[in-house]
């Protein structure tokens, strides 16, 4: 497969980021091919969640240029901005579902306020949706101070998915679920990765995504992209953060074992 | 620009056309061609649904297309969908795998058995209340007395740190307002004395008012605004992250730890506020006075001394330690009864500051009862 030759999702050209002297994101580059899951790997409190916030506006930036889906925030108006909300879903780490709505009405919010779509419709898509992520229909009428961890990441891929985005980007999906949970969510994300033709960036530190989900994957070191490609490349990379973190005791064994899961 | 959405129904081939984009921004017109499409289709066998003209296609889309085919399903017609393109395979088999059962519908009750209910539900949480308030006060009394017995588990530091956030911080905001409260009294007084030749009588008026009455009354009040509702929102948003169950699991009581020294700083710094609120009326009730009224700061003071008894101020400051004692307790309660929402924490924010204004205001009435009977 080769990436060169395809459309960029996300273009990151010499991102600089910091917090008073402290230099988090030192000149990053980075290109996301559309139709690619991308893990992104680092040490924690390494920047990752930096990096991504920053992607998405979230967090301002000293240096640098950003282009997601062939947008320049920085060029654009509010109304690109807002308009931007449509094509992207964002799933944060601790899920950031609105307290005071249900899972249903979670889901059903983006559509309310981007699309102009019948009630019925909404409702039923948004059933589709908590089904297809593995929700009962049981769960839709609860409170996000109800739902368990796992059941909390799979609304808030359902409300990340809710507008049929181009983008997803999952902040830590995996983290926090236990391994049949994670296995299942990677295997959802392949299959709405392949059959809605998303582009996924992925922070991760479940080395199993990184196997079996992620087209390629981007190791952030020294607030520098130290190593991208697919994982055999990575693997590859002579950088010592890159060596200790796939050649230490959990990674090495993972490596050697390899299992495909589709 | 999406190409437009069609459906058109060809009635000698008996075959159902879809084509252009059906995505999300043309779900609206797409609806409206499935009510007309069907409605021509009642009493067919056979359909040949075609959705090879379909050029873009997504998830509201994929429910488009599954909705015609339960609906023909429901209809008993037999719809074979034909030529479908490669890509579209997946999410149309994704989307036909979910759960075909209609939305629940959502419950409308009466509206008069509603408000009937929640007045229903009111008497029982009244009583609640009270055994929450009972049991808090309780549970701080508790902690207190394990305190005194043994004073190094006392969180100095803590107490110290809310003393200056409900006490020291506080203090600009309160002396403002009493010394307003004191001047607008006295400007009212003159304006209203004057027809009776009692100007003199207008120190009696600010002296004892504010002394007896309005000043602690006041500051209570801006007390339970302004800490009492910080209290809530701290206890409620550290119950929303488990940190108070992160607390009892290490063995700690968080009444002890969070609730004890909140309580007894505001405790603390009410009354002092009371003395410097009351000196700041005195003083504005006296700048009025002079200013405007034209009594001499002399004759003010003098008039002061005859007018106002210890008595006066005694009966005041007493009050201003039980006020900030149900402050503090209303305000830990409620803070206690957050649930998972940020909704919930608005509510019983809100509640708590409502609750603490009118407890005060009850207990202001209950102790002008007792210091008539005791004749103070």
């Amino acid at each position: 497969m080769t990436c060169q030759s395809r459309l960029l999702a996300i273009a990151v050209r010499d991102l600089v980021v910091g917090f008073g002297k402290h230099i988090v994101l030192d000149r990053l580059s980075l290109d996301v091919y559309r139709g690619e899951i991308l893990g992104l790997v680092g040490a924690s409190g390494g920047g990752k969640s930096v990096l991504l916030r920053t992607i998405i506006g979230l967090l301002p930036k000293r240096g640098g240029r950003i282009e997601v889906l062939d947008t320049d925030f920085d060029a654009s108006t509010s109304d690109a901005t807002r308009a931007m909300g449509r094509r992207w879903g964002i799933l944060f780490q601790q899920g950031a579902l609105f307290s005071s709505l249900t899972v249903l009405q979670n889901v059903q919010f983006p559509m309310r306020e981007h699309l102009d779509v019948s009630q019925r419709l909404m409702d039923e898509v948004a059933l589709a949706k908590l089904e297809m992520v593995g929700l009962s229909r049981s769960d839709t009428h609860k409170f996000p101070s109800e739902l368990s961890g796992g059941m909390t990441k799979r609304v808030a891929l359902a409300r990340a998915l809710a507008l049929d985005p181009e983008i997803v980007f999952l902040d830590e999906p995996t983290s926090g679920l236990d391994p049949i949970a994670a296995g299942e969510f990677d295997a959802l994300i392949k299959t709405l990765q392949q059959t809605l033709g998303l582009t996924v960036f992925m922070v991760t530190h479940d080395l199993d995504s990184l196997y079996t989900v992620c087209n390629r994957v981007a190791a952030l070191a020294e607030g520098k992209i130290v190593a991208i490609g697919p994982m055999p490349d990575v693997l590859q990379s002579p950088h010592p953060w890159v060596q200790a973190y796939f050649c230490g005791a959990r990674g090495s064994k993972r490596a050697q074992e390899r299992p495909e899961r589709s | 620009m999406p190409s437009t959405p069609t459906l058109t129904f060809l009635k000698e081939s008996a075959c159902l056309q879809a084509a252009g984009a059906w995505t999300a921004s043309t779900a609206q017109k797409i609806e409206a061609l499935i009510d007309h499409a069907l409605e021509n289709v009642t009493g067919l066998k056979t359909i040949v649904f075609d959705l090879s003209a379909i050029d873009e296609l997504d998830t509201y889309g994929a429910w488009m297309i599954e909705r015609i085919s339960r609906r023909c399903a429901e209809l008993d017609i037999n719809l074979t969908p034909s030529s479908v393109p490669i890509h579209f395979k997946a999410l149309l088999a994704a989307i036909h795998k979910t759960s075909s059962q209609p939305a629940q519908p959502s419950r409308h009750s009466n509206p008069l058995a509603t408000a009937l209910e929640s007045i229903g539900r009111a008497f029982p949480g009244l009583a609640s209340d009270v055994a929450a308030f009972a049991e808090m006060l309780g549970a701080l009394t508790a902690a207190l007395i394990r305190v005194i017995l043994n004073p190094r588990r006392f969180r100095l530091i803590s107490a110290v740190h809310h003393l200056d956030r409900v006490g020291w911080q506080a203090l600009p905001i309160m002396l403002l307002i009493s010394f307003l409260i004191g001047a607008i009294i006295a400007q009212q007084g003159i304006f209203h004395f004057r027809k009776f030749g009692a100007d003199v009588y207008v120190v009696d008026l600010v002296g004892i008012l504010m002394l007896r009455e309005i000043g602690v009354l006041l500051i209570a009040i801006m007390c339970a605004g302004r800490s009492g509702s910080s209290y809530t929102a701290e206890l409620g948003s550290m119950k929303m992250r488990e940190e108070i169950d992160a607390l009892r699991t290490m063995g700690l009581d968080p009444v002890e730890v969070l609730m004890l020294p909140r309580v007894l700083a505001l405790t603390v710094a009410l009354p002092i506020l009371t003395f410097f609120g009351s000196l700041a009326a005195l003083y504005g009730g006296g700048l009025v006075l002079w200013l405007y009224g034209g009594m001499s700061p002399e004759i003010f003071i003098a008039r002061l001394q005859e007018a106002v008894s210890v008595t006066s101020f005694k009966v005041g400051m007493i009050k201003a330690p039980f006020m900030a004692l149900v402050i503090g307790i209303v305000a830990c309660c409620e803070g206690l009864r957050v649930k998972g929402s940020a909704e919930s924490l608005g509510l019983q924010t809100t509640t708590s500051v409502v609750k603490s204004i009118f407890l005060v205001i009850v207990l202001d009435g209950l102790f002008a009862v007792f210091f008539a009977s005791i004749g103070m």
